[in-house]
């Protein structure tokens, strides 16, 4: 039964219990507030936020506090609002277009993100395949245990690996005592480290939309396509992978989206030689003090983002049809 | 009818495991290490956690870090849940597609955008950056993860229940806090945990909507290991881990233990 008839069903029930129009108009009231809290919360601190990010982004940097030149305001009234409407420039978009290394650090991140959301795509489907197919009763506490990393600090876990990858550290010390290396390798502050950093971070993410989806699979159409004599790898590109591709696709928006404007791993992992856009916005931020620019740039990273986050919030409402 | 578990399969899961857990070991055996030494194991020692407790910096940050997490999950977890309530209960107002987006686009969002955004707000509404705006910045990014955990449970909620209260007379709002709140309360409670944890783990948006005074733990962890690794931090963040162990091992405990009462309440209705 859909929403809207149980509750037309409820009501009139409630009706025909003989409720006063007063206590109607009680429930009507409380029904609008259980929507309007939250949406308004939303509106205000997170669609609000993003038009001011757009207005900055087309006005001036300013010595200033706050350092930029404040445009569009309806102080001046009327008059006042279309002369400032002849102050916005934009600068900031052409000097990004520019700059090579702007244009650099997007390209980069989005194949940094491409090429790490493969590798968490190969390193987990093994893993929640085998989860899926895990006796009933240790399911439960495998999933436990690929959700319980995800409660431990991401700074933490991103911070572990530079013990771990540092030319004196304990990869290379094993390697070495191992005798498979000679020489130190130099991972800590490269591209390979961030792939690392990321893979390992978003792991759990990956993990458990296709834990859902292959779990929910009917195995016997393995053992039928086995039966016809189909060999065990058509059969899993044929049946298992298809069925599975609703849990590819969330997973790999869910590691995607935030790896592109990721900025801790590659801070910490990648070092002063690798680019990302994360990192660039935020040294225009914090380093450089430019309002203006480092808006113009989170615009950017927007609109670049902005189908994928659309294609995952699509995914999200199926799989919200379905599991109704 | 479930068919082998293969090697491949018990191999992968044993690998994949290894790779998640192995590094946090690694950073919980070492902060026991009496050399200053990060990777070179010279003895076991806690003098790291010792002057943990000495290094008032770090304290001061425990503590902020703290209080914004407890106040920011407990609003975020109210709000959530209502957002919850209205994406499954209100299928249809204006401009319900607006904010299932508000509610989903929060989860992948890149913290430098979610960051500077928030930042930008507070400075336009005249708000001094401080223990307010990163506890603001903190709900709004929570309670979109504290719907989505109680959306999951209010999808597969039983409504027949909710009727039979209503049948029996009980108005809306009584049959929602003795009904519909006791079976979605687990959800609820996870949701409360994982934005507290996500609060108190938050380095990039805390970092743009912060200001002095309100240094969190995270942005204090930060700076530090921006000057180099030492075994101090790995003291502090072992200390992160445990607190965060104890209150998931105490949450599925508590879960269990209601589980079992449940049962047996149902065998004792059966019964009677």
């Amino acid at each position: 039964m859909s929403n809207a008839a149980v509750t037309a069903a409820t009501s009139s029930r409630a009706t025909a219990a003989g409720k006063s129009a007063l206590a109607r108009l009680g429930e009507a009231f409380v029904s609008r507030l259980v929507i309007l809290i939250p949406y308004l919360w939303l509106v205000f601190f997170f669609l609000i936020p993003f038009v001011i990010v757009f207005k900055i982004s087309l006005s001036q940097t300013a010595i200033a506090i706050p350092p930029y030149t404040p445009v569009l305001g309806f102080g001046d009234g009327l008059a006042g609002f279309f002369a400032q409407l002849n102050e916005l420039s934009i600068d900031n978009y052409t000097w990004l277009t520019q700059d090579a290394l702007y244009v650099n650090a997007y390209v980069t991140s989005v194949i940094v993100a491409a090429i790490s959301t493969v590798l968490t795509l190969l390193v987990g489907y093994p893993i929640a395949y085998g989860m899926a197919r895990a006796p009933a009763m240790l399911r439960p506490t495998l999933l436990m245990l690929v959700i319980l990393p995800f409660w431990t600090s991401f700074l933490i876990r991103v911070y572990a690996w530079i013990g771990i990858l540092k030319p004196e550290g304990l990869l290379n010390q094993l390697l070495l005592a191992t005798g498979i290396i000679s020489q130190p390798l130099v991972i800590l502050n490269t591209y390979t480290a961030i792939f690392i950093g990321i893979v390992y971070s978003y792991l759990p993410f990956m993990v458990l939309p296709l834990y859902s989806a292959l779990e929910k699979m009917d195995y016997s159409l393995i053992e039928a396509a086995k039966d016809l004599g189909c060999p065990p790898t058509s059969a899993f590109w044929k049946i298992t992978f298809p069925l599975s591709l609703p849990g590819v696709i969330a997973g790999c928006l869910l590691v995607f989206i935030p790896a592109v404007g990721e900025f801790v791993i590659p801070d910490l992992l990648g070092g002063s030689q690798t680019l990302m856009i994360g990192k660039t916005l935020w040294n225009e931020f914090f380093a450089n003090r430019d309002w203006p620019v480092s808006s113009a740039v989170a615009v950017i990273l927007l609109l670049l983002l902005i189908v994928p986050i659309m294609l995952f919030q699509r995914a999200q409402a199926r799989a919200q049809e379905q599991d109704k | 009818m479930n068919p082998t578990w293969s090697r491949f399969n018990i191999t992968s899961i044993v690998l994949g495991f290894a790779f998640l857990y192995l590094p946090i070991v690694l950073l919980v055996v070492f902060s026991f290490n009496e050399s200053k030494l990060v990777t070179v194991w010279g003895g076991f020692s806690t003098k790291w956690y010792v002057s943990l407790f000495h290094n008032q910096g770090l304290m001061d940050a425990t503590w902020v870090t703290a209080r914004v997490a407890v106040i920011s999950a407990t609003v975020a977890t109210v709000l959530g849940t209502l957002a919850a309530l209205t994406l499954t209960r209100y299928t249809r107002f204006k401009g319900r597609t607006l904010f299932s987006g508000m509610v989903f686009a929060p989860l992948v969002m890149p913290e430098v955008i979610t960051g500077l955004s928030l930042l930008l707000l507070f400075v336009a509404v005249g708000l001094d950056r401080g223990f307010l705006t990163v506890t603001l910045a903190h709900i709004t990014l929570t309670m979109c993860f504290v719907a989505v955990v109680v959306q999951s449970r209010l999808i597969t909620f039983d409504r027949s229940l909710e009727e039979a209260a209503m049948d029996l007379g009980a108005p809306p709002v009584k049959t929602f806090f003795q009904i519909t709140l006791p079976v979605i309360m687990p959800a609820i409670i996870s949701g409360w945990m994982l934005a507290f944890t996500l609060s108190l783990d938050d380095l990039v948006i805390a970092s743009f909507t912060s200001g002095p005074g309100a240094t969190t733990l995270p942005m204090k962890i930060y700076s530090q290991v921006r000057l180099g690794v030492t075994p101090e931090i790995n003291a502090a963040c072992t200390i992160l881990i445990a607190v965060v162990a104890v209150g998931v091992i105490i949450a599925s405990l508590a879960n269990k233990r209601r589980e079992v009462q449940r049962q047996r309440d149902e065998q004792a209705a059966q019964r009677g």
